[in-house]
């Protein structure tokens, strides 16, 4: 018998004397389980049975569950088996252990099926709609009251977000830039040459720079930045019941906390953005002269010929529209986190991925528009 | 395996040090929190340690459970002194012994069932069976109902978390039990009914409590011996009696107060 050390039984004449050895504790439980359900399966209908406890030198909730558990198979045939040696400092554990399990356990809590999350998502598509609408109301609202009362602007706060969205980014922006200016050009250069079109790689990266990825780059590098951190914020702001404290204290937290850090998100999207731009632009000049052989003043003098003040325009007037994007949805994604980490965790993410995906169907829509104006 | 056989000679000696502190010494950067503290807790007895706010009582029981690094002195826990074991000897040391937080620190993704199996299923091989079995007799045991386990920590109150911790931490039977401020935000009733649970437990399974705690009612009901801290030593230790009777100004006021007093005369 395999587990003979910590269960041996003893038969003679339908009548059984257990006997329990060592230790019946966690650390021996997974054995101890085995020879109780072998024991109480072996010998299923006994006339008596005697449960000696005597040898057991250590016994914890482990060992005293399992010792129930032995006790119930057999009163469950009708046989009250006798209990002896037990030691004394372990009666009240077992006594406790006696009382427990009456109640019924509750159902396991339900994980969604494939098609049912489906369905569930897609009626909160619909939902997360009106709900951005709604908040975008609420954030034109609250500004509107800051506009009539100048005075209850918290000014101090949207200097700070300023700090932290604006000038902290600039570092990270102008290198980006710098090595996609790079980038373009490089490949520009590279795909041209072959045409002996090499110049015209000016042309295309002024263009694309300002019209297109400079304002592009920096949108989705600020919502993965100062997005994120928005909504973490003010996620964990409302798990611990921060934005429920300003609420009773009769304020409104769009007003508190949405409003500046979406104005300086507003005022300092379109500053990076002219940053990366002239960054992208350095960054392509460089490489022009070093692997182009285009020396600064042929590609300053190209560039002038190529944009014109349209071209900077379009790139500048679509950052702000971006940058009331990006803090709208990561503002309404904070707003939204319940109580877990897991729901803080979920809510950044969404904050990202939504804000991206408005940046670059925005930019859609104004190419459309930029275009149906001649601009 | 020592581990498996230290145990057995737990009644001969009654007074055994079960942690004992020497001489300990921690501080960040300049500020000095516990200066060359002494301190030794008995097998068997529910110690209730105060302080004053900010004076180093979580700071020393962060130090004893190795979550703050000490500058010098040493902490023995079962006779083993913390620096001195290994990385597998100090995670067995570790089954041993279970942690309430003040807040909780229940995974909040997990559900309560999750929480109080997570210690079991790294640990331990268990059937599936047994791990359910175990998980409710433990929700039983706090005074819990059994529908909490499907509940994730979110959607409990105060009190109901406290007690599923509590449930976590005694998942893995331990011998020492380490409890902070485990009624404070419990209401009197749901405070004196923690109180009472612990001093069942602690009977129950042969616990040994170290509990920080600023509930004079706790202090008088369920603490054995009572240990103060103040200027980053153990100015007192002893019964609630002993502590009534001490001259330091701070126990005096403490054991003393407008608040302490109404507790004494609600007891007469």
């Amino acid at each position: 018998m395999p587990h003979a050390s910590l269960i041996s039984v003893h038969s003679q004449d339908d009548r059984l004397t257990v006997a329990g050895r060592g230790a019946w504790t966690s650390e021996y439980a997974d054995e101890l389980e085995q020879a109780v359900d072998n024991t109480a399966h072996t010998y299923a209908h006994p006339k008596g049975v005697e449960i000696d406890l005597s040898a057991v030198e250590r016994m914890d909730t482990f060992g005293a569950l399992l010792f129930e558990r032995l006790k119930r198979s057999w009163k469950g045939t009708g046989v009250e088996p006798q209990v002896k040696g037990l030691a004394p400092r372990y009666k009240v554990l077992i006594e406790e252990m006696g009382r427990m399990g009456q109640e019924q356990p509750p159902p396991a809590r339900r994980h969604e099926a494939i098609l049912e999350r489906f369905g569930h998502e897609t009626v909160n598509v619909a939902a997360d709609a009106a709900a951005l609408l709604n908040f975008v109301g609420a954030s034109v609202a609250a500004m509107g009251r800051v506009l009539l009362r100048p005075r209850s602007f918290r000014f101090t706060a949207m200097v700070n977000q300023l700090d932290r969205v604006g000038l902290r980014a600039v570092p990270i922006i102008i290198l980006i830039t710098f090595l996609i200016g790079c980038i373009l050009a490089q490949q520009g250069i590279f795909n041209f040459r072959r045409f002996g079109a090499d110049i015209y790689v000016v042309d295309m990266v002024g263009v694309l720079v300002l019209r297109e990825l400079g304002v592009l780059i920096v949108a989705i590098m600020i919502a993965g930045r100062s997005g994120s951190a928005y909504t973490a914020e003010l996620g964990s702001m409302r798990m611990r019941e921060e934005v429920d404290a300003l609420r009773v204290m009769g304020f409104d937290p769009v007003e508190v906390l949405v409003v500046p850090r979406l104005l300086a998100l507003i005022i300092a999207l379109p500053l990076l953005t002219f940053i990366g731009s002239m960054s992208s632009l350095l960054g392509a000049g460089l490489v022009s002269w070093g692997y182009g052989g285009i020396t600064p003043d042929v590609f300053l003098d190209r560039l002038k010929g190529a944009i014109d003040m349209d071209q900077f325009n379009v790139g500048m007037i679509k950052a702000p529209f971006m940058a009331a994007t990006i803090g709208i949805v990561a503002c309404l994604e904070g707003l939204r986190v319940g109580g877990s980490a897991e729901s803080l965790g979920a809510h950044t993410t969404a904050s990202v991925v939504k804000a991206i995906f408005l940046v670059i169907v925005m930019d859609g829509v104004f190419a459309m528009f930029f275009a149906a104006i001649d601009m | 395996m020592d581990a498996r056989t230290s145990t057995t000679a737990e009644a001969t000696n009654h007074r055994e040090a079960i942690i004992s502190v020497h001489d300990i010494v921690v501080g960040f950067g300049d500020r000095v929190i516990l200066n060359h503290l002494d301190l030794d807790v008995y097998r068997g007895e529910i110690l209730g340690f105060v302080g004053t706010s900010g004076g180093g009582k979580s700071v020393l029981t962060r130090t004893i459970l190795g979550l703050v690094p000490k500058q010098s002195g040493t902490v023995e826990v079962f006779g083993q002194n913390l620096d001195d074991l290994s990385e597998r000897e100090r995670s067995a040391l570790e089954r041993r012994w279970g942690v309430l937080f003040q807040q909780g620190a229940l995974f909040s993704s997990l559900t309560v069932k999750q929480n109080i199996q997570f210690p079991l299923r790294e640990n331990l091989h268990l059937s599936q069976r047994l791990l359910d079995e175990i998980a409710y007799t433990k929700i039983e045991m706090v005074g819990l109902k059994y529908d909490v386990a499907e509940k994730l920590p979110s959607e409990l109150s105060g009190g109901m978390i406290k007690r599923a911790a509590l449930a976590r931490s005694l998942a893995l039977d331990p011998e020492i039990l380490f409890l902070d401020e485990p009624t404070s935000g419990l209401d009197p009733i749901g405070a004196g009914e923690f109180d009472e649970l612990i001093r069942t437990l602690q009977q129950t399974l042969g616990l040994t409590v170290f509990m920080v705690t600023h509930d004079l009612d706790s202090l008088h009901t369920v603490c054995d011996r009572i240990a103060a801290l103040a200027d980053g030593k153990v100015i007192a230790q002893g019964t609630i009696e002993d502590m009534m009777a001490q001259q330091h100004p701070w126990l005096r006021a403490y054991f003393h107060g407008t608040r302490a007093r109404a507790v004494q005369s609600g007891r007469r």
